[in-house]
């Protein structure tokens, strides 16, 4: 089996690839489908800037082949603006309380906080802590980040409450 | 790092996954969360030719906890144990246990199966599933069998499963309600596999310790169910001196290799105190 049709749904898109079944779900979003939000950083399952959404779940895309996610649905950091690609709560929340620096991380980092605040809305620190101890970040020494996802939480959920 | 090519099969059912293992014979290897299996591929330490997802097989998947005995499907992922009320109630070493595995995202994929089935003397499990007695069902062209846990492991990598074979589901008989557990495990940062891990199940009645099991992982090519251990404080008061003998002779039996983690010395020195940190939490949950 040289290459396979992989059917899947990405930042709510239908897509069809034509890959190998080795190739990694990193390298068919960064390479053949141009997201090139997450990044690469350790290529072993250590890092987390790889980190997506898969089926509601959070995973390191450098830890999946193409061929397990046929028939999948993925969420990267380019799918979660909202309508009109105004920035999502967690985006503005890391720009106003500097939780990147480099960048590299963030990618991963806000994705996972996302995948996070969907399964608690109202993490305390060291939920947050927890959620996040599969990303590393190099820049920032954390504590902005956990900031920045705590201010989220109180935003979305105030919104939440607005709507009610 | 790109692994090697193989041809991808997602059976729909074990029947099928078995018929297409005794197909490929030892070109093919089952993948499960891949966590484990992923790494080794990429480091071209594993090249298998035809890979055999069991993802799609529903029966593989799921926690059973009926009359005292408890069944995990092998495909059941280590956020499912953690998440499992029912589990977590009759049995919460497991839980403990999975969360010192890894960080959330591999616990999202990685199975409790693929992490027991290994045989990597770094994974979580498998001590807790000598501590447990669990028994393996394994399904194979051949048929159906069962295997102790404590008969499983035979060396880093080496077990008694055979090419073909898969592991359907773990079974056990839950401690009894008011047992005391806890599994301790030394980690130079999250993701990281054990320097020294102890698990140690122990129940009470009046004063005395009735049952006790301990055993330890990444401490030799194998996970080591600590018999004498367990001994030194069943049908004791489970005093100081009982403990100090338990750590003693789980300590005696350890050999660790010096790596990344500390010297072979270290660790050995460190299995005494991690299990003794085990067996005081341990009595300390125990009713
Ligand atoms: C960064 C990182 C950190 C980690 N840290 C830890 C840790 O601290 N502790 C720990 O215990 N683990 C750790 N792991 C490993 C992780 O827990 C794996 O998920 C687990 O060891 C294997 O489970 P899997 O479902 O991913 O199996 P796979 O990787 O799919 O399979 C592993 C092996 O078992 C075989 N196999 C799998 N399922 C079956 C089955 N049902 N029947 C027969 N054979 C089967 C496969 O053929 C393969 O040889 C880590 C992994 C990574 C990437
Ligand atoms: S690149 Fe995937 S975890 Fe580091
Ligand atoms: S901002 Fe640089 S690694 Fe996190």
């Amino acid at each position: 089996m040289t290459h396979m049709h992989v059917n899947l749904k990405v930042n709510g898109r239908e897509v069809e690839v034509r890959a190998e079944p080795r190739t990694l779900l990193i390298h068919l979003l960064r390479e053949h489908l141009d997201l090139t939000g997450p990044h690469i950083g350790c290529d072993t399952g250590h890092c987390g800037a790889c980190t997506v959404d898969l089926d509601g779940r959070s995973v390191k895309s450098c830890m999946v082949f193409a061929a397990q996610v046929q028939g999948a649905e993925v969420t990267t950091i380019e799918g979660i603006a909202g309508d009109g690609g105004a920035p999502h709560p967690l985006q503005e929340a890391f720009r106003e309380h500097h939780g990147l620096q480099c960048g590299y991380c963030t990618p991963g980092m806000i994705v996972r906080a996302w995948r996070l605040l969907e399964e608690n809305p109202d993490p305390d620190e060291e939920a947050i802590r927890y959620g996040i101890s599969g990303n590393l970040c190099r820049c920032t020494g954390y504590q902005n980040i956990v900031k920045a996802i705590r201010a989220a939480a109180d935003e979305m959920n105030a919104a939440r409450e607005t709507e009610q | 790092m790109i692994p090697a090519a193989f041809d991808y099969h997602r059976p729909a059912d074990l029947a099928g996954a078995v018929r297409l293992l005794a197909e490929h014979g030892d070109e093919a290897l089952v993948v499960a969360g891949g966590h484990s299996l992923i790494p080794m591929m990429k480091l071209r330490m594993a090249q298998p030719g035809h890979l055999v997802d069991l993802r799609a097989i529903e029966s593989l998947r799921g926690v059973r906890v009926e009359g005292g005995t408890v069944t995990i499907g092998a495909m059941t992922t280590q956020a499912e144990v953690i998440a499992s009320g029912p589990l977590v109630d009759a049995c919460p070493i497991l839980r403990e246990a999975a969360l010192q595995i890894a960080d959330p995202q591999i616990r999202n994929l990685g199975t409790v199966g693929g992490n027991a089935a290994n045989g990597d003397p770094g994974n979580d499990l498998p001590a807790v599933m000598l501590a447990l007695d669990a028994r393996y069902t394994l399904e194979g062209a051949g048929g159906r069998r069962e295997v102790a846990a404590r008969e499983y492991y035979e060396g880093a990598f080496a077990t008694a499963r055979e090419d073909g074979e898969i592991l359907t589901a773990i079974r056990f008989e839950a401690p009894p309600a008011g047992h005391g557990c806890a599994y301790e495990k030394q980690k130079r940062k999250v993701g990281d596999y054990a320097t020294a891990a102890a698990a140690v199940i122990l129940a009470r009645s009046g004063g005395t310790c009735t049952h006790a099991s301990i055993a330890l992982t990444n401490l030799a090519d194998r996970p080591l169910l600590a018999a004498e251990a367990g001994a030194a404080l069943a049908g004791t008061a489970a005093g100081e001196a009982e403990i100090a003998a338990a750590c003693a002779a789980a300590q005696a039996i350890a050999e660790p290799v010096s790596d990344g983690r500390g010297s072979a010395a270290f660790r050995t020195r460190l299995t005494g105190v991690i299990v003794r940190r085990a067996i005081e939490r341990a009595l300390a949950t125990a009713a």
